[in-house]
């Protein structure tokens, strides 16, 4: 059920990857080559900043850099799912681990606040947005030029809005508030002075810290609970 | 370092591509299995899952143009309003597609 649930954002998904697929052979990449990206990588963000780096040749270690760097996300996305995912078997974590993308996670992450563990949109959603992904990179690399302008009709806001509904949806106490208000402006300082494609990381880890040193009361009560239910 | 883009080149890129990616799908939870996860570790843990999604749009809003803005802007005045993520973005799209056609 959780693969129809986000099908619809899905479409959006394949407008993405068409644009990505059309960049990938304007590139110089094959058809094949541009499918094999998104289907082995499937990080829309990345795979774009790739191609602004395509030449003859490509350096290794500025590549590796960025993608890590845009990447690095996933890194806190899969600790906040941690919780949960400790609870399945090695195989399965990881296995769930290979579909983790914004959306998804956006989704389980945010029930998860809200006592609900669902795993299911991380494997049913992750599915549906990567077969999107391929869909789309299949349509730019061959019909690319019929998608001429998707700004015009918003389609590059999608992650952005959708994102941005996924956190006001979520709990809004006091402690929250001011943890948004400064990984808001960290990421900000961090967009601004720091080297590109680190301001996420730094500005959900200044988040965090807020609730590191700031428990919500109760915070203990419902940390065992969840322990209590995992066996 | 650098690989030329030839056909065997490019594999190249793109395996190392999927593993750099690969490694950063894993590694948030690989490193968490060594942390004992405790009220504070719970704590830190969501809300940092929130200011993900802060420290991603803020700077999208900011470097924006004013599609951008009135896209985000309607989004969060009807996810408020309303409390539906679909009908939050499509109203954002559409505010996004409307500022640029007039603008």
């Amino acid at each position: 059920m959780e693969f129809f649930r986000m099908l619809p954002i899905s479409f959006f998904v394949v407008a993405f990857g068409a644009a990505f697929g059309l960049a990938a052979v304007q590139a110089g990449l094959t058809p094949l080559e541009s499918l094999l990206m998104s289907t082995t990588v499937f990080a829309g963000a990345s795979q774009f900043a790739a191609l602004d780096m395509w030449g003859t040749e490509v350096s290794v270690l500025p590549l590796i850099a960025v993608v890590f760097a845009i990447n690095s996300r996933h890194l806190l996305m899969g600790a906040s799912l941690y919780p949960m995912l400790k609870n399945v078997s090695p195989g399965k974590r990881y296995g769930l681990l290979l579909l983790l993308t914004d959306a998804n996670w956006a989704v389980s992450a945010q029930e998860y606040q809200s006592g609900r563990h669902n795993l299911e949109v991380i494997l049913g959603g992750g599915l549906v947005i990567w077969l999107a992904w391929l869909v789309g990179t299949t349509l730019g690399v061959y019909f690319g030029g019929l998608l001429q302008n998707p700004k015009a009709l918003g389609l590059d806001m999608v992650l952005g809005c959708f994102l941005f509904s996924m956190a006001l949806g979520g709990k809004k106490t006091p402690r929250v508030l001011v943890a948004w208000l400064v990984a808001g402006g960290a990421s900000l300082a961090a967009w601004k002075w720091l080297p590109p494609n680190m301001h996420v990381v730094v500005g959900a880890l200044a988040g965090g810290a807020i609730g590191l040193f700031w428990l919500e009361p109760g915070a203990r009560k419902t940390t065992e609970g969840e322990a209590g239910d995992g066996h | 370092m650098a690989i030329e883009t030839t056909s065997l080149g490019i594999l190249g890129l793109i395996a190392i591509m999927a593993l750099v990616t690969l490694v950063t799908r894993f590694g948030g939870v690989f490193l968490m299995s060594f942390v004992r996860i405790s009220p504070r570790i719970e704590s830190f843990i969501n809300t940092m899952a929130s200011s993900v999604l802060i420290a991603i749009i803020v700077p999208m809003a900011v470097a924006g143009d004013m599609g951008a803005l009135a896209a985000l802007l309607a989004t969060g005045v009807t996810m408020l309003v309303v409390r539906k993520p679909l009908a939050a973005i499509s109203v954002g799209l559409v505010a996004a597609a409307g500022v640029r056609y007039f603008w």
